[in-house]
């Protein structure tokens, strides 16, 4: 059904991602799908790497952590770099999904809060559903 | 060979251990409502704005005369210290140009920038010279050459010397010096961050004479300093600026000048700042700079063609005739006679650009990754000092040549300094468009630089991480427009003028901290160079 599946990492908080993973690991054994690790990442040094190419070295092995976690034979990784990816996050994920082909997207999103009530912070899974024609699904 | 090829790989993990922190960025911050923040330097700096407003609007007066006799007392007891250090920047730069660490590149060989030329320029001039050009580019040429308020060395107001000076001593003020400041701060930023893997905030600049103490008390104290004298910066130019576009509109329009119009002026610039806050720096600041850039182009182009060419080109003359004739009895602290022009121009603005610089600084240090260090600072120094020197000579020589042929408002001389430009527009043809023009392009260089204040406060509040929740940004952003609306409601310019002389007189500590900064970059470049050497030798 699906061919290839877009799982949006964020390094710096990999438990949060851990049961997009899961099912994005599940999903593409039964349908046969590659699966395609994106992390949209600033040019800054942050908490996980002090530049660029390091940061995509970090989520070129975490991929290749994730394939041997779930015996999948290859995942691919992509980092897509952004000068301001706080603001542009969810503009670069779209653009991942078009430059990538990819037909689904599973991703984690936070348990809405008071944080979210008092509209301090969106919902990138919720910005990604009103841009992207592809089919989403919002793991917690 | 092999022991020499270990001897090299050796003194390469000698040199690699200097900068081996374990440090963490983003390990002090607090995660609270989805927001990120470092303690203790978001609550202190929020704590002390808050304080310091308050204060402002409890004693305006009194707050008012604290602070502008601090600021006086900087600028007459230490005058010679500011004008010094202004003149090492600029050698110190000069000097990182030609020596041969000039091949470092931030972020490393394969770093390529993330902005081209055209917009890289467009947005050196967005986090507040901008704004500056737009009001002084008429007005400053015109003080001098009148004895508005002081003469650069006392040169006979009205005179063809007057004339050279006046042009030569704007230059002087917005040219090599300021730029040289800014790219000193921005430089230190770049090359910590982008090639160290240090946190994006000045206190990261300090690592090679502090070390590890960068990350207490030491760090957590520069950080604080400069977010105030930024949001105070700020807010104050905001406010004062408010007062001046509304002056213009009043002007062009006569809709009033009052508190009104200004507290709508405010709230334009803000909600535009908040729009390209939310659209990032491409969609946001970029777009802006790169629209204004082409604006102030236009401008440019008409004032010079509507008040002849030839004009304009003796008027260049005279620009970078007086630049190199002033140059250095201007930087010269010894025997001055020149008491007004001297403290209250010159000193103010070195202040001014000090306790501006870690703001300017670490925008441009945001946007200059894949430059090399001599490209950087032969573009962050020459180029704005062209660009100053044409802008200057069209417009400040234009309002020169109206004064000397007695021709409009100005040749009664300045009344409102915030009137000049448009009193020097009047007499060209299309005035009405050019004035709003004119409008247009301060209101939006302040929208720029709202917004590139809001991205520079939340780097440093938030321990120099640079993908902090927009949240953050907005809340900086809107912090600014209230602070300037607060104070122009409730403590009118009295207010203003306390707070401003409270972030002017931020500029005295921060000479010596960016004199301290020099040493810091100069001992980074070189470990970089070595580290390139060693790795050089182990390639080949």
């Amino acid at each position: 059904m699906y061919k290839r599946i877009l799982v949006p990492v964020d390094l710096q908080h990999v438990e949060q991602v851990d049961q997009a993973l899961i099912c994005a690991a599940d999903l593409s054994k039964h349908w046969q799908a590659t699966l395609c690790l994106v992390a949209v990442h600033g040019t800054t040094p942050d908490g996980v790497a002090a530049g660029p190419g390091a940061f995509a070295a970090e989520l070129n092995m975490f991929a290749r952590e994730q394939a041997t976690r779930f015996d999948i034979a290859e995942i691919d990784s992509r980092v897509i770099q952004s000068v301001d990816a706080a603001a542009e996050l969810d503009q670069r994920l779209q653009q991942a999904i078009e430059e990538e082909q990819v037909d689904l997207v599973i991703m984690a999103s936070h348990l809405p809060g008071l944080a979210d009530r008092l509209r301090l912070r969106s919902s990138n899974a919720a910005q990604l559903l009103r841009r992207s024609s592809v089919s989403i699904m919002v793991v917690r | 060979m092999a022991e020499s090829s270990n001897d090299v790989s050796s003194s390469i993990a000698e040199l690699e251990e200097v900068y081996e922190t374990d440090y963490e960025i983003g390990q002090d911050n607090v995660e609270r409502l989805g927001l990120e923040m470092h303690n203790p330097v978001f609550f202190v700096s929020a704590g002390l704005i808050v304080l310091f407003v308050l204060v402002s609007l409890l004693f305006p007066d009194a707050a008012k005369a604290g602070l502008e006799a601090t600021k006086s007392w900087i600028q007459v007891v230490f005058d010679w210290v500011l004008l010094s250090s202004g003149s090492i920047f600029v050698l110190f730069c000069l000097m990182l140009i030609v020596l041969p660490v000039g091949k470092i590149r931030i972020g490393g060989d394969d770093a390529e920038p993330d902005f081209s030329l055209v917009s890289w320029f467009a947005m050196l001039f967005a986090a507040g010279i901008g704004i500056g050009l737009m009001f002084w580019g008429v007005a400053e040429p015109a003080a001098y050459y009148t004895d508005w308020y002081g003469t650069p060395l006392g040169v006979a107001a009205y005179t063809e010397e007057a004339r050279t000076a006046a042009l030569g001593a704007t230059l002087y003020h917005w040219g090599l010096h300021p730029w040289a400041i800014y790219a000193v701060v921005s430089l230190a930023l770049a090359f910590f961050a982008y090639n160290k893997g240090l946190p994006l905030t000045i206190r990261s600049t300090f690592y090679p004479l502090l070390g590890e103490r960068i990350w207490g008390m030491p760090g957590n104290v520069i950080d604080i300093l400069a977010v105030l004298a930024t949001i105070f910066g700020l807010a104050t130019s905001l406010g004062f600026g408010a007062q001046q576009a509304a002056a213009g509109l009043d002007f062009l329009f006569s809709i009033g000048d009052g508190l009104s119009t200004q507290l709508v002026i405010i709230a334009c610039v803000t909600g535009l700042a908040l729009i390209s806050v939310l659209r990032g720096i491409d969609g946001g600041v970029k777009l802006l700079s790169n629209i204004n850039m082409m604006l102030a182009l236009a401008l440019l182009l008409f004032v010079i063609v509507a008040s002849s060419l030839s004009t304009f080109i003796v008027n260049l003359g005279h620009t970078l005739q007086g630049y190199a004739q002033y140059i250095l009895p201007l930087s010269n602290p010894v025997g001055r006679t020149d008491d007004t022009f001297y403290h209250e121009w010159t000193i103010f603005y070195w202040a001014w650009w000090i306790s501006w610089s870690p703001f300017v600084g670490m925008f441009i240090a945001r946007v200059s990754r894949g430059r090399t260090v001599r490209q950087f600072l032969l573009a962050v120094l020459i180029v704005p000092t062209l660009v100053t020197a044409v802008w200057m000579a069209a417009f400040g020589g234009s309002g020169l040549d109206q004064i000397a042929q007695g021709a409009g408002a100005l040749a009664d001389g300045i009344e409102d300094e915030a009137l000049v430009l448009f009193q020097m527009l009047e007499n060209l043809p299309f005035s009405t468009i050019t004035s709003l023009l004119g409008i247009c392009l301060v209101l939006v260089f302040f929208v720029t630089s709202s917004d590139s204040g809001s991205l520079v406060i939340d780097s440093i509040t938030s321990g120099g991480k640079t993908d902090a929740p927009v949240t953050q940004r907005i809340f900086w952003a809107t912090t600014q427009g209230v602070i300037a609306a607060v104070l122009l409601s409730l403590g009118g310019t009295a207010a203003l003028d306390a707070l401003q002389a409270g972030a002017v007189s931020t500029g005295l500590p921060f000479t010596f901290v960016l004199l301290a900064m020099c040493v810091s970059l100069a001992l980074g470049l070189q470990h970089e160079h070595k580290l390139l050497q060693y790795e050089e030798m182990l390639n080949d």
